[in-house]
């Protein structure tokens, strides 16, 4: 699909960047004109793959969190979050409903709720290398002018 | 994130605003704890109305206050849910558990 605009940004894996990720996001999605509750749902989805590569990523150190948005040609908004850290040794288990490695404050429903929120999610993890999650959610048209 | 309470008649009423992410998930959970410990209520209502945004980690903090009012013979009960923290809290099924209101 033919990429219309896109954002890309890096951040320390700082959870104090948890609010400015999913804000930037946001602000780059609101050109789609988004509804509230689809700005919502893709609030809910950045905070969550953005906080997985803070907590289990880089557990003990301080690593680089890249976030890349893109618009694609049918109003499609594609979320890539990627880190370097020290990847997923079972992804399918990692993506059951609330399984956690986290802390007390960890629900395990982080990627249950980045599948209900999106269109599509793709998880792909090599131990010691890193993770990268691909989502997308197609905005529904509401303004002809768009 | 900010946390306010006022407790009465063994009644808590514990009100968050602004946006409840990772990040302030934890410090808050702490401090739920000593609000509930402090005043051991057998009721307390969690009122989310000026909550901007909840990810999971407020799924985490509501579970856990739930478990303390357990421990306490008490109930909770989560009042004025914004439309986008009732997402994430449906999603995760709290309402086969949890008074949402």
């Amino acid at each position: 699909m033919k990429c219309e605009n896109y954002i890309t940004f890096e951040c320390l894996s700082r959870s104090a960047n948890e609010a400015f990720a999913r804000g930037a996001v946001a602000c780059f999605a609101a050109q789609l004109d988004p509804t509230l509750e689809e700005l919502g749902d893709i609030k809910t989805a950045v905070s969550e793959a953005v906080t997985n590569a803070i907590v289990h990523a880089y557990p003990d150190i301080l690593g680089r969190i890249q976030v890349r948005c893109r618009i694609l040609e049918g109003d499609v908004l594609e979320i890539v979050v990627r880190d370097w850290g020290r990847g997923i040794a079972d992804v399918e288990q990692a993506r059951a409903p609330l399984y956690t490695t986290g802390g007390p404050e960890r629900s395990g429903m982080g990627f249950t709720i980045m599948e209900s929120f999106m269109d599509r999610l793709t998880v792909r993890s090599s131990q010691g290398k890193g993770t990268r999650v691909a989502m997308s959610r197609r905005i529904r048209r509401r303004r002809a002018d768009r | 994130m900010e946390m306010t309470y006022k407790a009465e008649d063994r009644q808590l009423t514990i009100a968050l605003s602004g946006e409840l992410d990772h990040h302030g998930a934890k410090g808050l959970m702490d401090a739920i704890d000593r609000c509930m410990e402090q005043h051991l209520p057998v009721k307390t209502f969690l009122d989310l109305r000026e909550l901007t945004f909840m990810d999971s980690s407020g799924i985490a903090v509501v579970l856990r206050a739930k478990r303390r009012m357990e421990a306490l013979a008490g109930t909770l009960v989560v009042v004025n849910i914004p439309r986008q923290a009732a997402r994430v809290l449906e999603t995760a099924g709290l309402s086969r558990y949890i008074d949402l209101v």
